[in-house]
């Protein structure tokens, strides 16, 4: 039996009457490639809120990485990285920069930094453009350096909110080859939320699919599909599902916020 | 992840500068910023502290109007430039910046007070600015280096002040455009309710109570205590010092509390 790296008990978080996540109990294993899917305003993006302690659950707890994510949030902290959906490192600094303010604030050893960055920006194919400025790179080398940044300190587990949203299909391509090649290497637990179905099928272990807050799949991609009975598709199982959410959630602000990211990425 | 225990405060110190540093670097980058921001005590200066000199309406005691109203333009800048600091960490919001660091284990108050100070540095050319009109237009500066680095770090601390209550005003409205309506609002009552252009013996009693209730008269009459030869301290030196280190301390607390805000 795998170690469990993630484990959600009830966890719920409302918004004055709305109630964004309902009830969720799931539980990811150590070195998963985690996706969890469902239509705008499924409660997506409020999961990872809470499971990176940036918003605090109505009810419900959660442990990451053995931390309890409401009474140990600084343990958390440490044990995880977080790649929002938005564009998240700074355009007037240089992508070396950008990574060393980070092994700065997660304690690296002061000497272990100069190699640990080398090897990040080597990882994620950006020590060419180590000293240039992030405000010049292409969509694909910031979510790529995003993901360095957010892994250098080797954390337990990765969270990613729409890692490839605005992407084209090659910078696609390549931050999930580093991804995958990330897990590979450093055993990272990868949970992630995703608009694209064929990402899922093609590199999640296990997939989760969220409908108004609620949890309403679990499992293989191969396992959901034959429950649909013989020769259906994840994209039968994911409109069965959440197919009936006709845009329901997202607010203006989620929306713009949505666009900008894309268009500063694309 | 690293496994040696660092003792909180000597972490909380450690990543405020650390937050301060980068804040710099980043300036290295840009600096029409720091020319555009020498128009505004320019004019004061130059317009405003001209036309009223030759007034002669304002008594200010043994000191000419102009030696007079220089400290007060430089706390004035120093007021205007962080108290619109503010909208940076709102267009850092906007992207994923805040979230990011504020899903690491850095102490809030180390965020919080690291961007402070980066603005206090940052503050500092106004300094420059100020001292260089001065001489243009005759100030009687006083140059001890003793009294300068007095400026120096009432400039930081001030803008430290002020950069900090504005991010607190960013963590409480979140938007880019109530945020400037809020500010607009804000500075000009800290400006003329204090003892920055005028001499407060001529205020009305009900102004003088909110004089001293606000941070800026401290700032204000810290600056004109040592820039100044031959000027005297309306509180004492150590007064104003406690003033700003207490309501900066204070606003830190706040800041950390709310800062958190911003990832929801």
């Amino acid at each position: 039996m795998a170690e469990i790296v993630l484990e959600i008990k009830n966890l719920t978080r409302r918004f004055g009457v709305f109630t964004a996540v309902d009830d969720l109990t799931l539980s990811v294993n150590a070195g998963e490639v985690f996706g969890l899917l469902g239509s705008n305003g499924a409660g997506k993006t409020t999961t990872i809120k809470m499971l990176t302690t940036l918003l605090p659950p109505t009810s419900g707890e959660a442990r990451v990485a053995g931390f309890s994510i409401t009474t140990q949030a600084v343990g958390v902290r440490g044990a995880i990285g977080y790649v929002p959906q938005a564009v998240s490192v700074d355009g007037s600094l240089t992508g070396y920069e950008n990574l060393l303010i980070f092994a700065k604030l997660y304690d690296l050893p002061h000497r272990e930094q100069p190699a640990r960055i080398a090897e990040a920006l080597e990882f994620m194919n950006l020590t060419a453009d180590a000293k240039r400025l992030v405000g010049q790179y292409s969509g694909g080398m910031v979510r790529r350096l995003e993901i360095a940044q957010s892994t250098l300190h080797r954390p337990k587990v990765l969270f990613l909110d729409e890692p490839t949203v605005g992407l084209d299909p090659i910078a696609r391509d390549a931050v999930w080859k580093h991804l995958v090649d990330m897990r590979a290497n450093y055993g990272t637990t990868l949970f992630f939320t995703t608009h694209y179905l064929e990402e899922a099928e093609s590199h999640c272990d296990r997939i989760a699919i969220m409908h108004l807050g609620k949890l309403d799949a679990l499992g293989t991609c191969k396992e959901l599909e034959a429950s649909l009975g013989p020769g259906h598709t994840l994209n039968d199982v994911f409109f069965h599902y959440a197919g009936s959410a006709l845009d329901s959630g997202n607010n203006f602000r989620a929306v713009s916020a949505e666009r900008a990211t894309a268009e500063r990425l694309g | 992840m690293t496994a040696t225990f660092i003792h909180p405060l000597t972490g909380f110190i450690e990543k405020t500068f650390v937050i301060t540093e980068f804040e710099l670097r980043k300036l290295r980058h840009d600096f029409t910023e720091l020319v555009t921001r020498a128009l505004q005590p320019a004019l004061w200066l130059l317009i405003f502290g001209q036309v009223f000199s030759r007034s002669g309406m304002m008594h200010t005691g043994n000191i000419p109007y102009l030696d007079f109203i220089a400290p007060g333009i430089l706390a004035q800048s120093v007021l205007f430039v962080a108290i619109f600091y503010g909208i940076n960490v709102i267009w850092e919001r906007d992207l994923g910046i805040v979230q990011k660091f504020l899903a690491s284990p850095t102490p809030r108050a180390a965020l919080v007070l690291g961007k402070g100070f980066s603005a206090g540095f940052r503050t500092l050319s106004q300094a420059v600015i100020v001292y260089c009109l001065s001489l243009l237009l005759g100030v009687k500066l006083n140059w001890s280096p003793l009294a300068l680095l007095n400026v120096l770090t009432i400039v930081v601390l001030a803008a430290t002040l002020f950069s900090t209550f504005s991010l607190i005003i960013a963590c409480i409205v979140k938007t880019r455009e109530r945020f400037m309506g809020v500010g607009q609002v804000l500075t000009m009552p800290l400006f003329f309710a204090s003892n920055a252009i005028y001499p407060t013996d001529i205020m009305p009693g009900w102004l003088k109570v909110v004089l001293h209730l606000n941070p800026l008269t401290y700032v204000v009459d810290g600056l004109r205590t040592c820039m100044l030869a031959g000027s005297t301290s309306t509180f004492g030196l150590s007064l104003d010092y406690t003033a700003i280190l207490l309501t900066t301390t204070i606003l830190v607390f706040i800041g950390a509390r709310l800062y958190p805000r911003l990832a929801t």
